[in-house]
């Protein structure tokens, strides 16, 4: 079980969370003037990155709050945490 | 290269010299620097792809690259079952595609994959399962795989472990059996089919990780670039299973691909228990018994992208809860091992199979947690249509466009395995 890093709350068991996805993906707009390129890429197509990987998790069996963290997918550890809206470390 | 033949005579005689005088299954060949097709990937899928090339559309120059070594990826890291009880109609046409290959593979392939049709049987616990799960009886039928509801007392007579009591949390309303259903001996899969293969002259590489895809001015491939030296051809099947992502961003065709960790146990072996394959989808457990004699028993993807092959304890044990209330004799079963596979899963929960906008590159991937049951069918497809560049009729649904489009085969509820 992963030990996930809140930024609001400090460490914590993987079962107080649920995952959000990929990070950092913008709601195409206006909807009606969007074309099915990128309607596909929003909906469907993921870096799925192999190494470092932006995502998002909820702290929902906590505080409650989104936030975005970056994690290994090679071996799992978290590299760092960071709020929503905020600019992806570098 | 001529194979020695395997029969219960061979295996007798053989014995006789304490079977020293076998030959080596596959040979360990050098890549050649040239190939008329090159499959990324020496899994089942992969290796029953360039099988099918070889034997059914003539092609003998081919090469098939595994980074690891044959059997060591996800063929030897399910949980055997195969089953076509899927919903849709394109669905159901390609899993029992895949039925009907296994039925006869062992002999095909003169090795015994140890195919079991000992029937796969999925559990209805709510009202909401037993109209889902009833629909799905009734659209198999209507498209020839067969199918039958059973009553709570039907499905404890088929399977006498099953507890029908009325006071667990989710108890048993009643089943579908897919007689047809049933398991096989996944690594006999791999190795069944590396022997053919290699007996029809295929290149089967080991240790061989590819790198880079090169391609042309025209924008098609000319060859890949791996750990071994660059290999030059025209055509590329890239079959890479959780990889795929990884592989096809070397080309820069986009895959709606994410790779999850899928997870599965197995308990000290016993005597012969448990006669059949039990699924549930509502309380999430599956589980049959190996000739082993080990309980296999799967669990579910973990909620995160990754790579690593090992997921969290927390969800093998949510399985095991499930698992101690349907069956309560296993409560005081060990397990012996545990581990973990990395699955591509698409958005729609059905794999694709198809050329890309790349000429001569096309890919076979999204099998997501299902993959094994699909292995002869899917490979047997995918070689049809690398040989003739275009889809046969049963995959020609399973595009990467049809992301694209919106025409999805949403099997979400079919796949059996909570995402």
């Amino acid at each position: 079980m992963l030990l996930i890093p809140c930024p609001y709350c400090g460490e914590r068991p993987e079962v107080e969370f649920t995952h959000g996805g990929e990070a950092h993906l913008t709601r195409p707009s206006p909807p009606a003037e969007v074309d099915a390129d990128t309607w596909t890429k929003f909906l469907y197509m993921r870096n799925n990155a192999k190494g470092v990987y932006a995502e998002r998790w909820r702290h929902a069996r906590g505080c409650g709050k989104f936030f975005n963290a970056l994690r290994d997918t090679t071996t799992d550890h978290f590299i760092a945490v960071y709020k929503s809206g905020e600019a992806r470390p570098q | 290269m001529r194979k020695q033949g395997f029969s219960a005579l061979s295996l007798i005689w053989r014995g006789l010299s304490q079977h020293q005088s076998w030959q080596q299954q596959w040979r360990k060949p050098e890549p050649k620097k040239r190939y008329d097709a090159v499959i990324v990937g020496g899994g089942g899928h992969g290796l029953g792809a360039a099988y099918y090339l070889a034997s059914e559309h003539g092609l003998s120059n081919i090469a098939v690259l595994e980074k690891g070594w044959i059997g060591g990826g996800n063929t030897g890291r399910n949980t055997t079952i195969i089953r076509s009880n899927y919903l849709f109609n394109e669905s159901a046409a390609l899993y029992d595609h895949s039925v009907k290959l296994w039925e006869n593979l062992s002999q095909v392939l003169n090795y015994n994959v140890m195919f079991s049709q000992r029937g796969v049987m999925m559990l209805a616990h709510t009202v909401h399962d037993i109209q889902v799960i009833k629909r799905h009886v009734h659209a198999n039928r209507c498209n020839g795989v067969d199918n039958e509801w059973l009553e709570p007392e039907q499905a404890k007579a088929f399977c006498p472990p099953l507890n029908l009591s009325r006071d667990i949390r989710y108890p048993v309303l009643g089943a579908a059996l897919q007689r047809r259903g049933g398991t096989a001996r996944h690594d006999a899969v791999a190795w069944g089919y590396a022997r053919a293969a290699d007996a029809l002259g295929v290149d089967i590489i080991e240790n061989c990780e590819v790198t880079g895809i090169r391609r042309g001015p025209s924008g098609a491939v000319e060859g890949v670039e791996t750990t071994r030296g660059y290999i030059q051809s025209a055509k590329v099947g890239v079959s890479a299973a959780g990889h795929t992502s990884v592989v096809m961003r070397m080309t820069g065709v986009e895959v709606p691909l994410e790779s999850f960790p899928l997870q599965a146990l197995v308990s000290e072996p016993v005597k012969p228990i448990f006669p059949c394959v039990v699924m549930s989808n509502t309380i999430h457990a599956y589980i049959s018994q190996s000739d082993k004699g080990e309980l296999v028993i799967g669990a579910g993807t973990d909620a995160y992208n990754s790579y690593t092959q090992r997921g969290a304890l927390h969800i093998n044990m949510h399985t095991l809860d499930a698992i101690c209330e349907l069956f309560p004799e296993f409560r005081r079963l060990r397990m012996l091992r545990n581990w973990g596979g990395i699955v591509d899963v698409t958005p729609d929960r059905s794999p694709i199979i198809a050329k890309t906008k790349v000429p001569g590159l096309y890919v076979n991937c999204g099998w997501g947690t299902g993959g094994f049951k699909a292995t002869p069918g899917s490979a047997h497809l995918f070689a049809f249509t690398i040989a003739r560049d275009e889809p046969h009729p049963i995959n020609a649904p399973f595009t990467i466009e049809r992301f694209h489009d919106g025409d999805l085969i949403d099997e979400a509820a079919a796949a059996a395995v909570a995402h």
